[in-house]
């Protein structure tokens, strides 16, 4: 199954009543969502077992999209969870749950990858991207799967050598689908930054993707 | 509007976030403009090659665990508070006793017991000199209070 979820206020509302609709949900959702940030104030862990429902997916996906690994991905996305429930009265509700969460999950995943980084470089390891994460979807022709995995294999591997900063905004919009202005909520910035970002994070894996290939991006 | 603008455009163009007005004067550009179209080519190629690549969704058992997982460590973490205060509690209270000892202990040598008074003390006034530091800069933090 291929990972088409986006976060739930991404949706968009087919035919109907259309924008006015769709700013009605996402006002009954901010609210139900702060109704159950209060009851987290107050120490119900219930309450926050449904935030954490919401948001596990895109908390682990971005989180494999950072670090690469399935395994350090749970477990990092699990103590972002951890560490927002510890934290939750600094949360100011104006801005919703999942940009706050975000900061405490792409720090933890940041300075993960610090360490890892100091570790292989102590231990002369070569950086190992986990292949398994990379998915594989509807082939055209016979020849194609080993071509098209190949080819997904060297897009991802670029993804992985690209710093922190454009390899953040490349994650959240391609592989968890997000609009601008969701990104920019995600990163405390405004949408011309977040643009601005991704041109500089596409050029320099369009650079690195020619190097690796040899020549321009066919 | 100057190529550098345009860029921005591209980029919004790319993922479908500009207007239709937006949409037409960014066409307009390219039209004119063989280095922006040339390097909108190559940004489309990328896009598509980027959006090629998914990632592996997990078994769903990873699902159905994942608050267990998250609820763990509210128990863990209990278990390491409980444990940390009691076994600091308990350090400080071997260590009082010990010295009491020591102290009412006739056969101890006199200068012993000043060394070992000396030694406490110290760590007292260290102790209580971090703190006051500590104290100080939180209080002339000018971003303690500020809250995302």
């Amino acid at each position: 199954m291929q990972n088409t979820k986006k976060i739930p206020e991404t949706k968009k509302v087919q035919g109907g009543c259309g924008q006015a609709c769709s700013a009605k949900r996402y006002a009954a959702s901010r609210s139900r969502e702060a109704a159950l940030i209060e009851r987290c104030r107050k120490g119900s862990k219930e309450a926050f077992g449904a935030i954490v429902d919401k948001y596990m997916k895109d908390a682990y996906f971005i989180a494999l999209g950072l670090v690469g690994n399935h395994e350090d991905a749970l477990d990092l996305s699990q103590e972002a969870f951890f560490r927002a429930y510890n934290n939750i009265r600094s949360l100011n509700t104006k801005w919703g749950f999942f940009p706050w969460f975000y900061q405490i999950l792409r720090n933890l995943c940041f300075s993960h990858l610090r360490k890892r980084k100091v570790r292989q470089s102590h231990s002369l390891e070569q950086l190992t991207e986990d292949e398994a994460v990379v998915f594989a979807g509807d082939c055209p022709s016979p020849d194609a799967p080993t071509e098209q995995m190949e080819m997904q294999r060297q897009v991802w591997q670029a993804v992985n050598h690209l710093d922190d900063k454009h390899r953040e905004v490349i994650v959240l919009r391609h592989f968890r689908n997000m609009s601008y202005e969701q990104i920019a909520k995600a990163l405390f910035c405004n949408k011309g930054t977040v643009t601005s970002r991704l041109y500089y994070a596409r050029k320099e894996l369009k650079e690195i993707l020619e190097r690796q290939k040899g020549g321009r991006l066919q | 509007m100057t190529c550098r603008q345009y860029k921005d455009l591209m980029m919004g163009y790319l993922d479908d976030e500009l207007d239709e007005a937006q949409r037409k004067e960014f066409d307009r550009h390219i039209e004119s403009c063989p280095q922006c179209q040339a390097e909108f080519e190559q940004f489309k190629k990328l896009k598509s090659l980027t959006d090629s690549v998914k990632l592996a969704e997990p078994e769903d058992i990873i699902w159905e665990k994942y608050w267990s997982g998250v609820y763990n460590r509210f128990e863990r973490g209990i278990g390491w508070i409980m444990m940390s205060v009691t076994g600091i509690a308990l350090i400080i209270y071997g260590l009082f006793k010990a010295v009491e000892t020591l102290i009412k202990d006739p056969n101890v040598e006199v200068i012993l017991k000043i060394a070992i008074l000396a030694f406490i003390t110290g760590i007292a006034i260290l102790f209580v000199s971090i703190m006051r530091e500590r104290l100080y800069y939180w209080k002339k933090d000018r971003y303690k209070d500020v809250k995302r």
